[in-house]
């Protein structure tokens, strides 16, 4: 097994946030864009015109209708890719070291030259985000685009992962989690950022924000208001209204 | 087990991300972001493209980009492109074709033009789809001098456009967008995902960070509702009524900006009150034209231009000839005042709690009243009143094919403008806000055109917006004059034309036959036409001869689709990374609430196949005709390209199709033609922003710093200020010809629909296919949505985005899966009145209770887009389409009625009624059977790796 390493320089990761995401697969797109030319192998696609196409994906979206008690249903779009875990089961379990957390940042990473494509990061990972690369043979998964956010040739603002730069409804937050102080540090102490499966002792560093309240029902208006707020009710009394509103012009 | 500790790898955190960037506007939907291309060079010394982001610096994206923009290269890429000109060999259908060269190709749609416009050029009908290039190619279609020139709005949401036009001088979209940075209540309708793709979900995520309430009406919560806070699942084609009930309540509690509508509207004009007479129902105008109100004051009619009126809402008043007028406001009170819009006599047939339309309605008044915006901005109106602030109410809607694809979706639009209206929103803070050229009233579009002789070009242009009866494009019996009978009784105001009935018309040789079609970037022969099935056969129908009915087809797609099967010969288009275009102020902007904007598109990457950009094929085309325009006086080409007709051509003196960078480099809007105009543009990103100044952004169609503004730039030539239509005039003139005044009259079998659709205040009615069958056999409602990654993606077929969206099941409500005993993984036969399909079918919860719905536009032909054998989308993705028939049941009176909105011509999708029964489970493929196309493009390679080029 491999080893991870005992603390990481800084805790790279992303924050997701679920209130705003409108499930349009942008993400997962840029994603596939960037990575397919860049780090490792190429993202194949398998059958790519034909009856069963299959590609590989660092991150995908997916959509449940879900059904609360006491409101209609509702469809959730839940972006998954890989949480960059502190304890990541995917790297302990790899027999070769091809997998390994980066001490720097705490990215997880695949070394294509060590991976033989047994699977078994794929098997450990409770959350299904490593996908085996058919044409290749090696696993991947998401890098947090390490070829781009120290990228000399990439803008400053740009120097963020390709999903991240993408996102159409800003659902999608890059920083750093050591630091109290990031921004996406302070977006999880704000919104309740959470752990996707606690349970399983992963310690992601990725977050999800929960959807926000919802704003149920708004304070109804009165009228005019700076009029005369009593409701006119019938035509005659709108008319009767008019007067008062209409004088209150001059 | 041994413990595995590695030194970390060295990795090249800092690789080059590309030998070149180049940065152009995206057209994998009309959206059209600005894309940053990236290329690198392959092996072969080729540049290949490498990654498309999404460019910080453009005004409709800011950096920002969807899946179908990153999924570009797989487009760009994608093995159904064409590769060279295509004559037909084998039957229409069948795919079977044999390359020819571009100048084999050009002369012979030469040689079958020519002799048109020398004899009838009405026997050409031109239809251009989703073209974005239609102030050129309708230019065009005028100088050959065929009357049969659209696009395709007729068939999209044209019903929005011309609601928008007809009440407030533009509608959503390309025309104006909510105030997303302040508004404090928005509702959306309709719309999974939009046409304006990524500003809108820029914009709901400003929304929901600000709290501000979101509250999405439509049949099935997809796409955007997913977010709203608030989702009212409201039935099928009753949109128009909820919003007449959110009237009832707003008037009744008195939740009307009475301020804004005496100084904006029409709201105190004078009604002529005389029923019978001629002028019954119109303004009552002084003997200078201008419309009168009844002055508070002096309880005298007064000119309405007169700034020391003070005009009164309500009110009788009698008219210098003695007859009585009446403010529009009063009228339009006591009509949506009148029970039968109250909450409680709607709410079901809409499928809304009686109490949920109340409450959404205080809701806004609250939005609107109690949070109202105020900036310390003084400005001038057109009338020279000064004023020191600008009042804001900020509710603000958005809504498109899903209120307007319906038989009365003209005048739902025109109630859900009335509903901004009245709330004082549009054009103030937190509103509506339009985008330049917009706003334009009604009266500053041209009017339809049909005027056409032998080797003369059109009268005038084909497409505009009627002003009354004497606008129609009708010869002296009735007959239409256009193949699509837009402009005719049939649909008086189809502003957009009728691409939806050219086909099915021209089948009939009704009004008359045609020689040529002629068709640009649209899938008739598949998803863009009502009655697919029937479509194939009416292009594929022959005569006693053996001859086809619809002798010759001219088709230009980039792709081999559909419809390129169905076609006699295959002018094939380029990538949109490998072309010049133009998006032009002329045509169908791209600016912003703050700013007008253009921009271009450029060739960033070679051509690598033998195939021309459509608009420059249709250039040398124009050439070898000698149309007008297209040539010097001595007949040599007057254009090289699109490229050179973008820089050269003038409009009118001083303004072209490009606004950036005219005359000397300088000049902005108006300006002489500049040689380095397209130069200009690409060092700036690909896109020109006049920003306008701070006092002149808001209140726009009565601001005197923007309409000075807009002249300055070219915009329009003078000053154009106008009030809002609350009460229609134009649409009066069409009722009262239903009536029996005027000269020209509708048919007897059309009075009462005119009269019925025709109401100068907004109305609703029942749309027509619902009213013409029995309910009890098609009880259920069936729609379409579209998906965020497919969106308008005409292109639609790239090895990416058909892993989204591959296959489409049909999503049927819980309650009606019960009754029927389907489950999850069933296949259904479903029935309307004109066809029947089987289907595979997927339960949800998350649908209005009569309403069951699919993804549009996934499902294929067998053997087009280089699918290969077994492909999802021709196994498990299918068209609703089949269902819907261009035509309404018929009524018994032997006429063709069209099955689209009697106002605007607009295809009416989504009136579509059907029933649902279980499949059995031998039966489990879809149906009908579409058949199968040759491919000229072979089918696309196994395994797509890509990237690989660069790596090895």
């Amino acid at each position: 097994m491999t080893t991870l390493p005992q603390t990481t320089n800084r805790k790279l990761g992303l924050v997701i946030d679920l209130d705003v995401c409108v499930g349009c697969h942008a993400c997962a797109v840029a994603c596939k864009e960037w990575n397919t030319g860049a780090y490792g192998a190429p993202l194949s696609d398998m059958d790519a015109y034909g009856a069963e196409p299959s590609g590989t994906w660092l991150n995908r979206v997916h959509s449940y209708e879900v059904k609360p008690e006491d409101k209609p249903a509702q469809i959730v779009h839940f972006p998954r890719s890989c949480l960059h875990c502190e304890d990541a089961p995917c790297v302990t379990v790899c027999p070769t070291g091809a997998s390994y957390k980066r001490s720097e940042d705490g990215i997880v990473l695949v070394n294509e030259d060590r991976c033989m494509g047994c699977g078994l990061c794929a098997w450990a990972c409770p959350y299904g985000a490593r996908e085996m690369d058919m044409d290749a043979g090696v696993m991947k998964k998401c890098t947090l685009c390490v070829d781009r956010i120290y990228n000399d040739h990439i803008p400053q603002e740009d120097r963020v992962p390709s999903c991240v730069r993408t996102c159409p409804a800003n659902a999608r937050h890059f920083g750093d989690f050591a630091d109290p102080d990031s921004a996406v540090s302070r977006m999880v102490a704000e919104r309740g950022g959470y752990d996707l499966m606690p349970e399983q002792g992963t310690r992601p560093v990725n977050k999800y924000l929960q959807p926000r309240p919802k704003v149920d029902a708004m304070p109804a208006g009165e009228g005019c208001g700076k009029h005369d707020a009593h409701a006119p009710a019938t035509p005659g009394g709108l008319l009767g209204w008019l007067d008062r509103a209409l004088a209150a012009l001059d | 087990m041994q413990e595995i500790v590695t030194a970390e790898p060295d990795l090249d955190l800092s690789p080059p991300v590309s030998d070149a960037v180049r940065k152009t506007t995206c057209y994998m939907c009309a959206c059209r972001c600005g894309i940053n291309v990236h290329l690198k060079t392959g092996p072969d010394g080729r540049e290949i493209v490498s990654y498309i982001e999404g460019n910080r610096d453009h005004p409709t994206n800011k950096g920002v980009l969807c899946a179908k923009g990153s999924a570009g290269i797989m487009q760009h890429y994608s093995p159904a492109r064409l590769r060279k000109p295509l004559r037909r060999k084998g039957p229409r259908g069948s795919g079977e074709f044999e390359e020819i060269s571009w100048d084999e190709a050009l002369t012979l749609a030469t040689d079958w033009l020519k002799p048109i416009r020398e004899t009838d050029p009405k026997k050409l009908a031109f239809f251009t789809g989703r073209d974005q290039s239609q102030s050129f190619t309708s230019w065009w279609a005028q100088a050959f001098g065929t009357p049969n020139y659209a696009a395709h709005g007729g068939f999209c949401s044209v019903n929005m456009a011309a609601g928008g036009i007809y009440t407030m001088g533009g509608a959503f979209w390309e025309f104006g967008t909510a105030d997303w940075d302040r508004t404090k209540y928005f509702m959306i309708f309709g719309v999974a995902e939009d046409h304006d793709s990524n500003p809108i979900k820029i914009g709901l995520s400003k929304l929901k960070q600000r709290g501000a309430k979101i509250v999405g009406v439509n049949p099935v919560r997809t796409g955007y509702n997913a977010i709203a806070d608030e989702w009212v699942g409201i039935t099928p084609g009753t949109d128009g009524l909820f919003i007449l009930a959110l009237i009832h309540e707003l008037l009744r509690n008195g939740s009307v900006d009475v301020s804004y509508l005496v100084r904006y509207t029409n709201a105190p004009w004078l009604v002529i009150d005389d029923p019978g007479a001629p002028d019954h129902g119109l303004f009552a105008r002084n003997e200078d034209g201008h419309p009168l109100v009844l002055d508070r004051r002096s309880g005298e009619p007064a000119s309405s231009e007169d700034n020391d009126v003070r005009p009164d809402l309500k009110g009788e008043v009698t008219l210098a000839d003695g007859r009585r007028a009446r403010p529009v406001f009063e009228i339009m009170a006591e009509t949506y005042l009148g029970d039968d819009y109250a909450p409680a006599a709607v709410a079901e047939r809409c499928g809304i709690e009686a109490g949920t339309i109340a409450r959404l309605a205080a809701e806004m008044a609250y939005a609107a009243f109690e949070e109202e915006i105020v900036l310390d901005r003084p400005w001038t109106d057109w009338r020279g009143r000064k004023h020191d602030k600008m009042i804001g109410r900020p509710v603000s809607f958005h809504a498109m094919r899903g209120i307007s694809a319906h038989s009365n979706g003209f005048q739902t639009a025109r109630a859900l403008h009335l509903l901004q209206i009245l709330l004082g929103s549009v054009e103030t803070p937190g509103g509506f806000r339009f985008k330049p050229p917009y706003p334009k009233p009604v009266e500053g579009h041209p009017k339809p055109h049909t005027g056409h002789k032998p080797n003369t070009p059109l009268d005038g242009p084909h497409l505009g917006y009627p002003l009354g009866p004497d606008d129609l494009q009708i010869d002296e019996d009735g007959t239409p004059r256009r193949i699509d009978k837009a402009f005719s009784w049939e649909a008086p105001c189809s502003a957009h034309g009728m691409m939806h009935m050219v086909i099915a018309n021209a089948a009939e040789k009704d009004p008359y036959g045609i020689d040529v079609l002629f068709l640009y970037m649209a899938n008739m022969a598949w998803n863009s036409s009502m009655n697919t099935a029937g479509t194939m056969e009416m292009l594929t129908r022959t005569d006693e001869n053996g001859d086809y009915v619809i002798p010759k087809i001219i088709y230009s797609d980039a792709y081999s689709s559909e419809m390129v099967a169905f076609a006699d010969l295959i002018l094939p288009d380029t990538t949109y990374l490998e072309r010049h275009d133009c998006i032009s102020l002329l045509d169908r902007p791209i600016s912003e609430p703050d700013a007008a904007a253009d921009a271009i598109r450029w060739p960033v990457v070679e051509l690598d196949r033998d195939v021309r950009g459509f608009q420059s094929a249709l250039i040398d085309l124009g050439a070898r005709l000698g149309l007008p325009g297209f040539v010097e006086e001595d007949g040599s080409p007057r254009y090289r390209d699109y490229a050179d007709y973008m820089v050269r051509h003038e409009r009118r003196p001083g303004v072209g199709p490009l606004a950036g960078w005219r005359g000397d480099g300088e000049a902005h809007g108006r300006g002489a033609p500049n040689p380095n105009q397209l130069n200009k543009y690409i060092e700036n990103g690909g896109v020109f922003t006049a920003h306008i100044p701070e006092e002149a952004q808001l209140f726009k169609p009565w601001n005197k710093a923007y309409q000075d503004w807009a002249v300055a730039i070219g915009l329009f030539d003078k000053p154009a200020p106008y009030l809002f239509s609350i009460y229609s005039e134009p649409l009066r003139k069409f009722q009262l010809a239903a009536e029996g005044h005027g000269k020209r009259q509708p048919p007897d079998k059309m009075r009462a629909r005119i009269r019925q659709a025709f109401t100068p205040l907004p109305t609703w009615y029942p749309p027509f296919e619902g009213e013409l069958i029995d309910k009890d056999a098609y009880p259920y409602h069936a729609l379409t949505q579209r998906p965020a990654a497919m969106y308008h993606s005409w292109g639609s077929q790239n090895a990416w985005l058909r892993q989204i969206h591959g296959a489409n099941p049909l999503y049927v409500p819980e309650n009606i899966a019960r009754k029927v005993g389907l489950e999850d993984g069933d296949w259904a036969w479903v029935t309307s009145h004109h066809g029947r399909i089987r289907v595979p079918v997927h339960i949800t919860a998350a649908s209005n209770s009569k309403t069951m719905w699919t993804w549009n536009a996934i499902g294929k032909r067998k053997g087009a887009w280089a699918l290969g054998k077994g492909a999802p989308e021709t196994e498990r993705g299918f068209l609703l389409n089949h269902l819907i028939h261009e035509l309404l049941p018929p009524k018994g009176d032997g006429m063709r009625w069209s099955n689209s909105d009697p106002v605007t011509g607009q295809a009416a999708w989504f009136d579509l009624r059907v029933r649902i029964e279980k499949a059995e489970a031998e039966e489990h493929e879809l149906a009908p059977d579409t058949g199968s196309q040759t491919s000229p493009v072979g089918t696309g390679p196994k395994v797509v790796a890509y990237g690989k080029a660069w790596k090895t």
